[in-house]
């Protein structure tokens, strides 16, 4: 049993083809024969989802239905907190956490009968752009499984590729969702900052954090986006305004929308590869009725410099509360001092630390408006270039990603080249803009690549919407390999 | 050489809301250790702090108390340092754009209105506590921290002075006047002794005529309105012989030693910590909308001021208006409650600002903990205008109501003290003093006043001190003159 989609298997489940403890078995046994090779989950709570399951059966049998997500198995990304399940970020300093909470965005989907799976894997405390930075070893991409899935949310994206689940979720920090939807061939909605409450996700870069659904359709997305959205009182920065529409306009395409194509975000750096499917499938908008224009946003080029002070910023404040103290690792030591430092210098991996230390640095007195201060001044300005652009356009387009899934190694030595496969995505963070990244075909090595569709704060509804148009024109239907070999 | 100190105070007052800065646990912290706490408050992963509009709305309260400006819109900012009691590693505080900025604080001394400047009020939350257990309860030889969190995220508002004070008597005033403020807002406990209300001092001396300030000595640890005032003194004379021997000052925080009355020094301040502080991205900004400060103003209570210009009105010396409304906690309830039941002002503000306050200061106690009621107060007075005790026996009487033996007139009969003002009783008195004293009432009698006070002596004597003088004057006037 396969599933191509949540839409469809939330047809079978209510036509009664299939129950929802059936569909778990199928993805537990998804999941037992790809994980050996793909690493998508740290966590896999086998007794959980099947009573889960068996809980949303029981719902259907009573006629009671609580919407889309019923009965149907969503992996989450082990960076939100699950109460009675180990919850780590991928990180030694919280081997073992179990938390007695659940985050909102859990607890919500939870009460709508979602079953949960497991936690996946990512890169440590989502910092990362290749799932490699995790302390319990990578995960791989199921196209190639000597190329990365792409990161932090590495593991929803390959447990949605891979079938061992039918909705991931993700956090995305600077592109966290929608890199690694790219790199595997599905989908990835970063919504607007405050949509979905962030309350119980480990805290990577508040300012930037938004939790978002990794899926294999936009129509998918959108229901998991009404699932997660709403506001939450205990986030002080969820959206306290009436939620809007996500399916207006939705079935219309984009004949009439004007489309820009930003000019900094192609050219030097990007495969020709990419850039051709990138350039298709404006054509192919172009033929369906929408105008497009090319749009300059010259703080671009200066976003990520800016992201990369302003992130490890909040992470090294963050990041303050792993002290071997209450929770988590502890490393002993003849003083509080002593056992800290040594806590957290075994706890934390080297890209943490790295970003620890420079956010820390770009804080410090003397520095601070050198760096921090110089870097939110930037980020005024992308969010003054997003607004003069959208001005004259709906939404703006871009590649999600310069380059396809790149070997496993082949960037961990050098951090700067790693922090470029963001270079797409950042600047919706920092906006704190809505963006998609949507399957537009393979290249010639048949690594899947993302179409990235970026709209102003809470235009989720004409994204949605060009999302759509796009998936409806690219008509990427093709499974990995080794998925083809399995079923 | 003449010196001129300057002081500087701020003042942590823990607001006494239902619930944490943060989160919805009970700002309860006497409760058993780590009961009232939750993701938040712990820094659990994942959890965010929500600001607490019923404190928010008291520091508005406290600002315009305190003639601040009130900033329209303020930002929370992370303040970082790791200590075990902080469990996020970072305290959120305020920053460069506090609630409350620019006020003033007008207090009297010694008959002086003295106006201080505040610099600013801002919002912050306070830490847990810990307890180093095993070797003497010194951190650095402890065996063990223990740490109870059920103070973390308690809300806590910080006042601070411009370096605008040059008097320790001045800085003791400021404080005394910002406590009975707090009091009367009804926002803080504001005690002292349980730590609900902190203050520290930053004192530097410089000649005087200079404007520049010179290094400023944090000085910590003053637990009493007194302690500060001669923390302060002891300071400021300590900095004076430093200079004056030729050496400067450094740059360092010192702590009062309150039983040997002297400053020792804690740690160096040069290349002081850096809290790398910046806005605070789990909170939005606070709003404060012109109509919603101003309906904040109109709720305001009556302050310390307008309340001493009130009894100054009901005829009470300013000075004893002062000490009744900025005195020992308290004092101001049990006169309006007194006075209330129709006691006279001028009396029962007597003898609170008089006799009761010397016994508070020399027992070292608050009113509360003692037995005094306003229905006492009432009874000692009436007992005095009707004559039944004399001043000196209502001071004992009142210091046998503060020691708890009862009711002043269940005290003044168990020790004796009515006095005796039935005229019949006092007439044999005197009678019988007249009689053994022929000589000295034929001398009165024939217009010979001198022997007078010596039979008035008499029957006091006769009646062990207790019959009305008054009385007995009017007795032995009335036999002169058969």
């Amino acid at each position: 049993m396969s599933f191509s989609s949540l839409s469809a298997a939330g047809a079978a489940l209510r036509d009664g083809s299939v129950t929802a403890r059936e569909l778990t078995d199928a993805i537990l046994d998804r999941a037992a024969k790809t994980e050996a090779e793909l690493h998508a989950y740290l966590t896999l709570d086998h007794d959980g989802a099947r009573a889960s399951a068996e809980a949303a059966d029981a719902e259907f049998a009573a006629g009671r239905d609580a919407g889309p997500l019923q009965g149907i198995p969503v992996a989450v990304k082990d960076n939100l907190v699950t109460r009675g399940i180990e919850t780590t970020a991928a990180s030694q300093i919280l081997a073992g956490y179990i938390p007695p909470y659940d985050g909102t965005a859990v607890s919500r989907i939870k009460g709508q009968g979602a079953v949960i799976t497991g936690k996946t894997n990512l890169d440590e405390f989502a910092m990362g752009s290749s799932t490699e930075n995790s302390a319990f070893g990578p995960t791989r991409n199921p196209w190639d499984t000597d190329r990365v899935p792409g990161g932090s949310s590495g593991g929803s994206a390959v447990a949605v590729a891979a079938g061992s689940a039918l909705v991931g979720l993700g956090s995305d920090t600077g592109g966290s969702i929608r890199q690694p939807a790219a790199l595997c061939g599905v989908v990835g909605t970063k919504p607007t900052y405050g949509l979905v409450s962030r309350y119980g996700l480990i805290a990577f870069a508040s300012s930037l954090d938004q939790i978002g659904p990794i899926t294999r359709t936009v129509e998918d997305s959108v229901a998991a986006l009404e699932a997660l959205a709403g506001h939450d009182p205990l986030d002080a920065t969820s959206y306290r305004g009436d939620l809007p529409d996500f399916r207006a306009g939705f079935e219309l395409g984009v004949d009439g929308l004007k489309v820009g194509i930003v000019r900094q975000l192609s050219g030097e750096g990007f495969d020709p590869g990419v850039e051709a499917a990138f350039r298709d499938t404006v054509d192919r908008l172009s033929d369906s009725g929408a105008e497009v224009v090319e749009v300059s946003l010259p703080s671009f080029d200066v976003s990520l410099s800016a992201y990369y002070l302003i992130a490890p910023a909040e992470a090294s404040a963050n990041l303050a509360r792993f002290d071997g103290v209450r929770y988590g690792l502890r490393h002993d030591g003849s003083t509080v001092e002593e056992m800290m430092t040594a806590t957290r210098a075994e706890g934390f991996g080297p890209e943490v630390t790295r970003r620890i230390l420079l956010g820390t640095y770009a804080l410090s007195a003397g520095y601070y408006d050198a760096f921090y201060g110089q870097a939110q001044k930037v980020r005024t300005l992308v969010i003054r270039d997003f607004a003069a652009a959208y001005e004259q356009v709906d939404v703006l387009v871009s590649p999600t990603t310069p380059t396809t899934a790149f070997e496993i190694g082949a960037k961990t030595q050098d951090p700067l080249s790693m922090y470029l496969s963001d270079i797409c995505t950042i600047p919706s963070n920092l906006a704190g803009d809505p963006a998609i990244s949507v399957p537009v075909g393979l290249d010639s090595r048949g690594l899947p690549i993302g179409f990235q569709i970026m709209a102003p704060a809470l235009g989720e509804a004409v994204m949605f919407r060009t999302a759509r148009a796009v998936e409806e024109g690219a008509g990427f239907q093709q499974r990995p390999q080794m998925l083809e070999e399995w079923s | 050489m003449n010196w001129e100190p300057v002081i500087g105070i701020e003042v942590h007052v823990e607001l006494k809301t239902d619930s944490k800065m943060f989160c919805g646990c009970r700002a309860d912290f006497g409760s058993d250790p780590n009961t009232n706490i939750c993701p938040v408050c712990l820094a659990l992963p994942g959890a965010l702090p929500v600001p607490n509009e019923q404190a928010i709305e008291w520091i508005i309260q406290i600002g315009l108390a305190l003639n601040c400006t009130i900033s329209p819109e303020s930002i929370f900012h992370r303040k970082n340092y790791f200590y075990a009691d902080l469990p996020k590693n970072y305290q959120i505080s305020q920053f460069d754009i506090p609630v409350c900025s620019s006020g003033y604080l007008d207090v009297e001394v010694d008959g002086e209105t003295v106006r201080v400047a505040i610099n600013r009020v801002h919002q912050e939350e306070d830490t847990g506590k810990s307890l180093h257990v095993g070797g003497g309860g010194r951190i650095h030889s402890a065996e063990a921290t223990l740490l109870d969190f059920n103070r973390a995220g308690v809300p806590l508002v910080e006042v601070v002075t411009e370096p605008d004070i040059h008097n320790p008597a001045v800085a003791r005033a400021y404080a005394q006047q910002l406590r009975s403020v707090v009091e009367s807002l009804g926002v803080s406990d504001a005690k002292l002794e349980e730590g609900s209300m902190r203050f520290d001092a930053n004192v530097s001396i410089r000649p005087e005529g200079d404007t520049e300030l010179g290094a400023k000595v944090e000085v910590k640890n003053m637990n009493s309105f007194r302690s500060l005032e001669r923390a302060l003194d002891y300071e400021i004379i300590r900095q004076t012989g430093v200079r004056e021997a030729g050496e400067r000052i450094h740059q360092e925080t010192r702590h009062w030693d309150e039983e040997a009355g002297v400053t020792h020094s804690m740690r160096s301040k040069e290349g002081s910590s850096d809290y790398r502080y910046f806005a605070e991205p789990d909170l939005v900004p606070i709003v404060v909308s012109d109509e919603w400060r101003e309906q904040i103003r109109l709720k305001l209570p009556e302050l310390p001021h307008e309340r001493q210009a009130r009894y100054v009105d009901f005829g009470l010396e300013s000075h004893v208006a002062s000490v009744l409304v900025s005195g020992a906690a308290g004092l101001a309830d049990l006169f309006e409650e007194a006075v209330g039941r129709g006691s006279d002002p001028g009396q029962v503000a007597k003898w609170l600002t008089g006799e009761t306050t010397a016994y508070l200061n020399k027992h070292e106690m608050t009113i509360e903990q003692t037995s005094l009621t306003a229905a006492h107060l009432g009874e000692l007075v009436s007992m005095l205008v009707d004559s039944r005790l004399s001043a000196t026996a209502a001071k004992e009487v009142l210091i046998g109501v503060l020691d708890g033996e009862g009711t002043p007139e269940q005290v003044a009969v168990a020790r004796d003290l009515i006095q005796v003002s039935d005229s019949g009783a006092i007439e044999e008195e005197v009678d019988a003093v007249l009689e053994a004293n022929p000589d000295a009432l034929e001398k009165i009698r024939t217009g010979d006043m001198k022997p007078f006070g010596f039979l008035v002596g008499q029957v006091m004597r006769a009646t062990s001190g207790k019959a009305d003088p008054k009385i007995v004057n009017e007795i032995l006037r009335k036999r002169a003159a058969q």
